[in-house]
């Protein structure tokens, strides 16, 4: 067993993952359960950052991902989205990523067009769409929006758009809120929106895993809230059908919940892994030392 | 003269960002520089895009090991090409029905949406997902409580691991309320929030200090391999 | 009997309320000298306002709003409004040496509004030559490239510079050595960023050393690039390299070319090329984001040694984790003057040192100052002092 262990091929490791990751998916599938989410602090004041706007209020929604980072992001969009559509607040998505607007055009048929039908484009809702530049972009639109954006996504003017009347840059909008995969992302938008326009520009976002550590210095003056991971879009979703959902919620607004579960046995899975690791190299020094 | 001329663009480059960021006269100057990156880019795209024909059309017809993923790569490149910029089946637009490539190529049901839906998607998200299998054969391979710093990094490790998931909240949930913030979700809120915190500006303030003198060190531009 | 009723309406409209309609409100007085001056050593679009209070300010002022007009006859446009007690405003997004008329009135709790005051000339911002808002910036600036100029000049005089060892760079010729023993390859990765990324060109830097010392063993380099751009100028450094080696002959620009700027696409190509060819050693040196940790799975699994090389933060855990040597943020950066041994560039690296120093102290005097303030008290003399001068410390100098 052993000398099994010791040389263990990588295979098994990935039998093993794939094991813990795909026997929860399809028992949560088939039973309808999620573990119970506690929302922690920063998840609360995501949810605030939207809950206190009016309606009315211009909400301005990046979608900087793809989507190879859409497992872990695209509940949250999803959550978002259907927040600002409950509050009737003016939603206006952009992306910096090339296939952001994709991105976008996916999350608004899945809430928008499926459960808010009454919404109607140019008056509730616009997507001007993606431009190169990464925070070139940025730069350009807290002080100039209408410098680079003269069409919406589809190519109609700017000008023709009833919502479009009234903004002229990110600082007329009452929240900006970011999904971000990494570059370019949250933290451009804190160095080149947030930090010259403290006052006038406020920033929520949601984020990967991975970059989730990098953006806690901006925590929270730049950025009050931040959702970190499937773990952050589980807790807002809670926050959101808790107030929204009703008695029973539309399962995709439930996907982020659905999702811990295999990510806690794949813990649990890399726990085990390194503490069995660890064993066999202590067994295999005292062999040793004792030789 | 062909090491000598690039060397003064980037020094000339490099000169004119630090001016335009202290003198408001010469802020134009500074988007211009950027303006005429993108083009650069844009033009090198193309010559990226016919190397790329290049290399794998060469090793196609010279049977080079590996050559049947050259003839996909450049037939998938030439589809894609053609079925964007042609604008195969997409309607054009109602306000000019008389114009076919007046449509949006992104149009849902149209060959481009179906290569990226059903080609794009799934195989760039299938490699973003292999990276759960290999975080668990590097973690069983490498992570080793070979000194007390790796003791501790591991104990951290551990402890955002699980309190990231239900289960560290039902591990400790029995702590009564004066232990609170041994609660493994407390304590990584507070693993995160102080320890982090404070390792990533340290990275952030040595990354920002050691890229500045990158700008002028002429002499180490890799032209002049000096 | 028809005389009660007719009294009785007299009396009806005699107690009709009168309330505020009858009662006229008075509007407060305005505020006095307004002044305008254009703001000093910016880029010619704002103006400074101040005035004196009204005489009715707090007691019935609830704020002030700013109007601005380009002829003195109007129209004015609201350019601001501020609460009762300020008596300053920045008037900004204007056109540059354009003149405007400023107007400020006082608003009353019950929306009444002064009698404004007026500017009694126009004022026109102005473009001055240099922007103020920096100016601590310029001579944080001129003191860190002073002192990297001084340290180059330090040691070009041929005085010794100490720089610590580096193991990641001590081992590229190692693994260019065992990759030529063995008959394999070199795979050397500059990144998935293009040339306007810093990473990148450090990258670059390191692949002319690298490159150098393939051509003098005889080992062949495969650069696959994500970027156009970037293969050009890998190109350019791997021929220079060859031509310094003395192996001009030896170059062969088909092993530096352009695959994809797709990340995930690149990585797919990567990973099988690794997988069939077999590289002996890995160099990982650029800007990496998700892929990181495939590749060097990858890597491991053929049983290449592996040199990484990054200042993602977020991506050097899994370096460190799966390949041999890491080089961390500005290792990297200083990988180019530590592999070339050239005094020019080890000067430079000490300069930066002089850099670090100086973020250093002042992080150290900025939190001891905080802390003291906080500990006297910050209504004592000398913790409001403290206080004020980290407030001058952020809100002036570091930003």
């Amino acid at each position: 067993m052993y000398e099994f262990l010791k040389n263990l091929d990588k295979r098994w490791i990935f039998l093993m993952m794939f094991l813990a990751v795909s026997v929860p998916i399809y028992i949560i599938g088939k039973t309808g359960k999620t573990f119970p989410e506690v929302p922690t602090l920063l998840a609360e004041a995501t949810f605030q950052a939207i809950e206190e706007l009016k309606e009315g209020d211009p909400i301005l929604l990046s979608f900087d991902y793809d989507p190879a980072s859409e497992g872990e992001l695209a509940p949250m969009a999803t959550a978002f989205v259907k927040h600002s559509c409950e509050k009737r607040l003016k939603i206006y998505f952009m992306a910096l990523w090339p296939v952001g607007p994709q991105m976008i055009d996916d999350v608004i048929a899945r809430v928008i067009r499926s459960d808010f039908p009454e919404m109607v484009y140019g008056v509730d809702y616009v997507n001007i769409g993606f431009k190169p530049g990464n925070e070139g972009v940025i730069k350009v639109i807290v002080t100039d929006l209408r410098e680079l954006y003269t069409t919406d996504d589809k190519g109609t003017p700017i000008a023709q758009i009833p919502m479009m009347e009234g903004i002229h840059s990110v600082q007329d909008f009452k929240l900006v809120v970011n999904v971000s995969a990494g570059y370019a992302g949250t933290k451009e938008w804190v160095q080149y929106a947030v930090t010259p326009f403290p006052d006038k520009i406020k920033l929520v976002a949601g984020c990967t895993g991975v970059q989730a550590p990098l953006l806690y210095p901006y925590i929270p003056q730049q950025l009050p809230g931040l959702l970190g991971a499937i773990k952050g879009a589980a807790e807002y979703e809670k926050l959101v059908i808790d107030k929204y959902g009703g008695t029973n919620p539309d399962p995709k607004y439930l996907e982020a919940k659905r999702r811990m579960g295999p990510q806690l046995v794949a813990h649990i899975l890399i726990i085990i892994l390194v503490v069995l690791a660890n064993v066999i190299y202590y067994i295999e020094k005292k062999r040793e030392a004792r030789t | 003269m062909k090491r000598t001329v690039p060397l003064m663009i980037t020094a000339l480059g490099g000169f004119v960002l630090i001016v335009a960021y202290f003198i408001p006269a010469t802020q134009g100057w500074g988007e211009v520089a950027a303006i005429w990156f993108d083009i650069l880019a844009a033009i090198a795209f193309v010559l990226g895009g016919g190397n790329l024909l290049k290399i794998h059309l060469k090793k196609a017809s010279d049977r080079a090991p590996g050559w049947g993923y050259s003839v996909i790569t450049v037939l998938a490149f030439l589809t894609t090409l053609s079925v964007g910029l042609g604008k195969i089946g997409v309607n054009p637009n109602p306000m000019y029905p008389g114009f076919p490539l007046s449509g949006d190529y992104r149009e849902i049901g149209s060959p481009f949406w179906w290569l990226y839906e059903y080609a794009f998607k799934p195989l760039t998200a299938t490699m973003f997902a292999m990276l759960a299998f290999y975080i668990a054969s590097a973690a069983f391979r490498a992570f080793r409580a070979k000194n007390v710093e790796a003791v501790l990094l591991l104990g951290t490790a551990f402890i955002i691991l699980l309190g990231r998931t239900f289960a560290g909240v039902y591990l400790t949930s029995w702590l009564p309320d004066s232990l609170f913030g041994l609660r493994i979700e407390n304590m990584t809120i507070t693993i995160m929030s102080v320890f982090n915190t404070a390792g990533n500006r340290a990275i952030m303030i040595g990354i920002a200090l050691g890229i500045d003198p990158i700008w002028g060190r002429g002499r180490s531009d890799p032209c002049t391999n000096s | 009997m028809r005389t009660f009723p007719v009294i009785f309406a007299i009396a009806l409209c005699m107690l009709r309320p009168t309330g505020g309609e009858a009662q006229e409100r008075v509007p407060p007085a305005p505020p006095e000298g307004l002044r305008a001056i254009d703001h000093p050593w910016d880029h010619g679009d704002r103006i400074d306002l101040s005035w004196d209070l009204s005489p009715d300010d707090p007691s019935r002022v609830g704020a002030y709003r700013i109007y601005r007009a380009e002829r003195v006859d109007g129209p004015y446009e609201i350019i601001g409004r501020v609460g009762a007690g300020t008596n300053q405003f920045v008037a900004e997004k204007l056109e540059r040496d354009r003149p405007y008329y400023i107007k400020v009135i006082a608003v009353a709790h019950d929306r009444s509004e002064s009698a404004p005051a007026r500017t009694a000339q126009p004022v026109a911002p102005t473009r001055q030559p240099f922007d103020g808002s920096r100016f601590w910036l310029s001579i944080v600036t001129l003191i860190f490239c002073g002192s990297v100029v001084f340290w180059i000049n330090h040691a070009r005089k041929g005085r010794p510079v100490k720089i610590r060892k580096i193991p990641g760079l001590e081992a590229v010729d190692e693994a260019v050595g065992r990759a030529t023993e063995m008959g394999r390859p070199c795979l050397f990765i500059p990144g998935i960023q293009d040339m306007n990324d810093l990473q990148t060109i450090a990258g670059i830097t390191v692949l002319s050393r690298v490159s150098q010392i393939a051509a003098e063993f005889d080992a062949k380099v495969e650069v696959p690039t994500c970027r156009s751009l970037v293969m050009t100028a890998a190109r350019e450094a791997v021929q220079a390299s060859y031509l310094a080696a003395g192996r001009p002959d030896a170059f062969n620009p088909d092993l530096i070319y352009y695959v994809t700027d797709e990340q995930f696409g690149y990585v797919a190509y990567l990973q099988g090329m690794m997988v069939r060819e077999r590289p002996a050693a890995c160099f990982y040196m650029g800007a990496f984001f998700a892929e990181s940790l495939i590749l060097a799975e990858t890597g491991n699994t053929v049983g290449a040694i592996q040199i990484a090389g990054t200042a993602q933060p977020a991506q050097l855990p899994f370096f460190v984790a799966a390949c041999d040597y890491t080089l961390i943020g500005e290792e990297f950066f200083a990988a180019s003057a530590y592999l070339s041994g050239e005094p020019g560039q080890l000067g430079s690296l000490k300069g930066q040192d002089v850099g670090k120093t100086i973020v250093a102290l002042g992080i150290i005097v900025g939190v001891v100052m905080y802390t003291l303030a906080h500990v006297v008290g910050l209504d004592t003399p000398l913790g409001a002092g403290l206080s004020q001068a980290v407030r001058y410390l952020r809100e002036v100098i570091l930003t």
